[in-house]
């Protein structure tokens, strides 16, 4: 007779033992993984792609055959060499595309051609650039062929920590054979860390742009060429709403995980200085933050807690933003009439702007190093770029012919980045180069100047000495040369 | 007990009845009282729930639309059913409700007995064990990442569930052992005995004596470890890169993706402990009328 | 007594729990909480740590952390407390109101934080209801980096609002082995309901609140994905700088000095705790 009070007790253990045993049968199957195509129509016939591109469905097997029939007698792992054109089980980490819709567009679409299929559970995104460098890093502790990552997706910020740490396998004889695809020979250069291996394939470039809703155009300034604007005219412009409406409607992307020190290093000190570092403590650069702190006056003050502006400009917290077109695209896919885009505004020094370089990198844990390649080869692809550029909106980091079929949204964002990279007076601001561990302090110094000079009202110039003290010292500790725009310099750059 | 019951007894017994009917009207006051209390607490509690649930089953564009209406004026499930079919979603959500069932087993088996031991013997060292297995909790584990990664990579069970359930136990034992103590502690000492000199062994005085009285206290703790292994995301992100639990998998959700997605990702987190809730609160109720002399 | 008879036994009973963390934890967190006292070089220093002292927001984030664990744990506790003895006052349907009030359990502190930003921010729930009720004219923007009251504020109920359901759950499994009799004893000599709550329930529920005061705190220490999914950056907190200096500047060191720190305070509370409110088992031994 089980005593009443242990017959809970008894059901409570059942289902325990019950989920142990579901727990030792591994991964239980759910309803099947992936999920159906979204949005615009998947790997479509490119018609408008470059000439000398193969048929779309055979993504360059003729480039794959010579490597894989000579079974690699060294390739560690997985065990036997991979047959020609069937994709091997490869795992690729990608800050990249990492929101929902992007990853979904990855592995339905972008993926969708790769010769054997790729199943999307293999393509993981990494939530934060921590998270990407950890896990590398463990893996690289398993010595080579050990880990699981077999391709690497990251900005050029995020794999310079790693190729700092020699975790990177050398890419030159890969980038040998995809030399038809026509990489930008200085993202090439941005690939090689300064050094003679070729640690990353660029696979990415995109870049940031000025969004304005709709209702916003009505208070642009007199006379003021929308694809021409200077920084100028954006205080004006925000001075206009404000006038008009009482609120503080231009929008920052200054919250915890924004690219904000990327408008400082990219935008808003080249445009004002002609220079970075340099630069970095001179007269131009007061004026650059005393333009600035005026400005922030009409700046929405939630700008410290926006990391993305698709969501304050969607939801009307802001009328005019600056922001990466990848934190901008839902805006503009979602409802492609409400909002504009625009080239990034001139300073006194010109119109710059910084492009975002992502590569694909192979670590030496790299458990298959054949079907990383193949991978690379594949996304690198003349075909592949031009399906991630109509799905996603990022530019391929070559000299390829863009689709013309575009979403009407990207096609938005795109005409805007084409017209900021052919401006006249275009200014382009480089990645920093050679800083490796010291990124992060490096952009802190814009941020923290920030901080101080607009947040708390401090004193521009004093805020400015202490500041380029602490970049000087991260500049020697990195030793890291000037790097465009600043001018070359021998040894670890200096500010003046 | 006795010198919290004094200041009561201090009514004079001839006043007792008009006491009595005082007592008995404030009762009702009180009672009312209690319910208004009840409903104002569970107001708060669910206004939040009650927007995340609106805004889950919203279409995008009303997500963003200002002023927020609390009235549901369009129902779709788009964003919640793009996120619910997104690759490993679904398995995650399964290997999340593994992950904690494991966790709740062994950090049950091996807390509950270190629990008792804390309540009722008064032995060395009994405070240093108490404040040293808490002082583990209290190191952020992030920075841990790293050193714990390479761990499981050499033990071989790297990017398994069992990583994760092994690590969320080694996070929730300290908490386990502490609450499942402080609920031994009220079970009296007198009543094992009593079974014992009645010729049960120690370990079978436990067991019909103490266990069923502990119910409440250790649905507590299988609670709050079921919860704390639900949600826990440092340990997943780090330790796993395919077989993700549900919290690492939507973590680039809740940080990256557009609103309507985050609201679907929260709602959706939100929904399988309710189930999980709702079977264990009986046992978190115990055992009613029970009266000890 | 036992612990003469038996002298082995609690030590065996303690046993696995004590190799399990040994396994798991011992060897990263001592080895973790070493790198606080090297330099970046790896060389034995204080520097890291001297590092962490002169940082401009170490301040700034001390005080908050503070601040807000002041603040919100007596508010919990308060509300836990309320919802615990609603649940054994055994109104009608008492298992639906342990099943609302239970509701934030499923909520991680990054969707809370998600959430309360949502009630917060410009074109929000609350600017909402406001404007509705015409209480301000136009939307007031709450998380201003120059009002930090808001912030504080926001966090607070945020934190108070996710984490308060976890203390009622211990807190209503302590209530169920208060003895039904005291209880009824101190109705009948006339009790009110809040002198049955001073003299008769929390005196037998000190066991339950210790140890819930005690993990509150530990957790509170570490709670950061509210602070910044909600503050951005206009607050932080320690657990956040330790995140920073970990993931941001890669720097273990310094980020290792700030975990060591949370430790050090959630180990004074927790003393603290066990000194203000001591079990009756405690007071006799």
């Amino acid at each position: 007779m089980i005593p009443r009070h242990a017959a809970p007790v008894r059901n409570v253990a059942l289902l325990m033992i019950l989920g142990l045993v579901m727990a030792a049968c591994g991964p239980a199957a759910g309803p099947t993984p992936g999920g159906p195509t979204t949005g615009s129509p998947a790997a479509g016939t490119p018609a408008a792609m470059s000439p000398d591109a193969a048929s779309p469905d055979a993504p360059s097997p003729d480039a794959a055959s010579p490597d894989a029939a000579s079974p690699d007698a060294t390739t560690p792992g997985e065990g036997s060499p991979e047959a020609p054109g069937a994709g091997g089980d490869v795992v690729m980490l990608s800050t990249q595309l990492a929101p929902l819709e992007e990853a979904e567009k990855m592995r339905n679409a972008i993926l969708a051609d790769y010769p054997g299929g790729f199943p999307g559970e293999n393509f993981v995104p990494a939530a934060t650039a921590a998270e990407f460098a950890d896990r590398a890093t463990a893996e690289a502790a398993s010595g080579e062929g050990g880990g699981t990552v077999g391709v690497l997706g990251g900005l050029h910020g995020d794999l310079s920590l790693l190729a700092e740490q020699g975790q990177l396998m050398d890419l030159t004889e890969l980038a040998g054979e995809l030399s038809d695809v026509g990489f930008i020979e200085a993202y090439m250069e941005l690939g090689r860390f300064g050094g003679d291996e070729q640690l990353f394939i660029p696979w990415m470039q995109a870049t940031y742009i000025l969004a304005a809703s709709e209702e916003a155009m009505q208070y642009l300034p007199e006379g003021a060429d929308q694809n021409a604007l200077t920084w100028q005219q954006i205080t004006e412009w925000g001075q206009n709403i404000f006038d008009a409406t009482g609120d503080q409607r231009l929008g920052f992307p200054a919250g915890p995980e924004g690219l904000w020190h990327r408008f400082f290093q990219g935008f808003a000190l080249p445009a004002f200085t002609g220079a970075v570092n340099t630069q970095f403590n001179s007269p131009e650069a007061v004026e650059m933050w005393t333009w600035l702190r005026d400005t922030w006056q009409y700046v929405n003050p939630q700008s410290t807690t926006y990391s993305f502006m698709q969501d304050p400009l969607q939801t009307g917290e802001v009328w005019v933003a600056w922001d990466h077109v990848a934190r901008l695209r839902d805006a503009f896919t979602a409802n492609p009439d409400g909002y504009v885009a625009m080239p990034a505004p001139a300073g006194p020094q010109g119109r710059a702007f910084m492009p975002v370089i992502a590569g694909l990198a192979i670590p030496n844990s790299a458990p298959d190093v054949e079907a990383a390649e193949e991978l690379i080869r594949y996304l690198t692809s003349p075909e592949t770029s031009g399906v991630t550029l109509r799905e996603v909106g990022f530019f391929p980091a070559s000299e390829a012919e863009l689709p013309s079929d575009l979403d009407p949204g990207i096609q938005e964002m795109s005409d805007a980045v084409v017209a900021l990279t052919g401006a006249s007076d275009a200014l382009p601001a480089l990645l920093p180069v050679g800083l490796g561990e010291q990124n992060g302090a490096y952009n802190q110094v814009f941020r923290d100047a920030f901080e101080s000079i607009v947040i708390g009202n401090a004193d521009i110039q004093e805020t400015l000495d202490r500041e380029a003290a602490n970049l000087q010292s991260v500049l020697d500790t990195s030793g890291a040369a000037c790097w465009s725009p600043d001018p070359p310099s021998d040894g670890a750059c200096q500010v003046e | 007990m006795t010198a919290d019951a004094r200041p009561l007894a201090a009514v004079p017994p001839e006043r007792a009845p008009l006491r009595r009917r005082r007592a008995g009207r404030q009762r009702l006051v009180g009672r009312g009282l209690l319910y208004l209390v009840a409903a104002l607490m569970a107001l708060w509690v669910l206004l939040p729930v009650y927007m995340v649930t609106v805004t889950a089953f919203s279409p995008r564009d009303l997500v963003f639309l200002y002023p927020k209406s609390f009235i549901p004026v369009e129902i779709s499930t788009d964003s919640l059913a793009f996120f619910a079919n997104a690759t490993g979603v679904i398995p995650a959500l399964w290997r999340s409700v593994q992950v904690a069932i494991v966790t709740l087993i062994i950090s049950m088996v091996i807390g509950a007995p270190a629990g008792y031991a804390i309540a009722r013997f008064a032995f060395r060292g009994r405070n240093a064990y108490r404040l040293l297995i808490l002082s583990t909790r209290a190191f952020p584990i992030v920075i841990l990442s790293i050193p714990l990664a390479i761990a499981f990579i050499q033990w071989g069970i790297y990017d398994t569930i069992w990583a994760v359930a092994l690590m969320h136990t080694a996070l929730a034992l300290p908490f386990t052992v502490l609450i499942t103590s402080s609920i031994f502690v009220s079970v009296p000492r007198e009543l094992e005995e009593a079974a014992q000199t009645l010729g049960s062994t120690p370990v079978g005085a436990f067991f019909k004596v103490v266990l069923p009285l502990a119910l409440p206290g250790l649905a507590a703790a299988a609670i709050f470890t079921f919860v704390l292994s639900w949600n826990e995301v440092f340990a997943a992100v780090i330790l796993t890169l395919r077989e993700r639990t549900l919290p690492a998998l939507v973590l680039t959700v809740l940080t990256q993706s557009p609103l309507p997605f985050r609201f679907a990702a929260a709602f959706f987190m939100l929904a399988p402990s309710l189930i999980v809730i709702f079977f264990i609160r009986k046992y978190l109720l115990g055992l009613w009328g029970r009266v000890v002399k | 007594m036992r612990s003469q008879r038996l002298g082995w036994a609690p030590y065996a009973l303690l046993l696995p729990s004590l190799i399990y963390m040994a396994i798991f934890f011992a060897a990263p967190m001592l080895q973790s909480f070493g790198l606080a006292f090297q330099d970046q070089s790896g060389a034995w220093s204080t520097a890291s740590i001297e590092r962490m002292l002169r940082d401009a927001q170490f301040q700034r984030a001390l005080f908050t952390t503070v601040a807000l664990i002041v603040l919100i744990i007596p508010i919990q506790f308060a509300l836990a407390l309320a919802m615990a003895l609603v649940i054994n006052a055994r109104l009608k349907a008492s298992g639906l109101w342990l099943y609302v009030f239970a509701l934030p359990l499923g909520v991680s502190e990054l969707a809370a934080g998600i959430i309360w930003f949502n009630i917060f921010t410009e074109r929000g729930w609350l600017n909402t209801i406001l404007e509705g009720f015409g209480l301000v004219e136009r939307p007031y923007i709450f998380l201003n980096p120059q009002e930090p009251f808001w912030l504080i504020l926001a966090v607070v109920l945020a934190e108070s609002w996710r984490a308060t359901s976890i203390i009622m759950i211990i807190l209503v499994a302590g209530l169920q082995s208060i003895p039904r009799d005291y209880l009824e004893a101190a109705d009948v000599f006339g009790a009110t309901t809040m002198q049955k709550v001073r003299r008769v329930i929390l005196p037998l529920l000190r066991p339950s609140l210790q140890v819930a005061l005690i993990l509150r705190t530990i957790l509170a220490f570490q709670v950061f994905a509210t602070v910044i999914a909600i503050a951005g950056r206009g607050l932080t907190v320690l657990a956040a700088e330790a995140y920073r200096w970990y993931g941001d500047l890669r720097d273990v060191h310094v980020a290792a000095a700030y975990a060591g720190l949370i430790l050090l305070l959630s180990i004074i509370s927790t003393i603290l705790f066990l000194w203000l409110l001591p079990t009756r088992e405690e007071q006799l031994a």
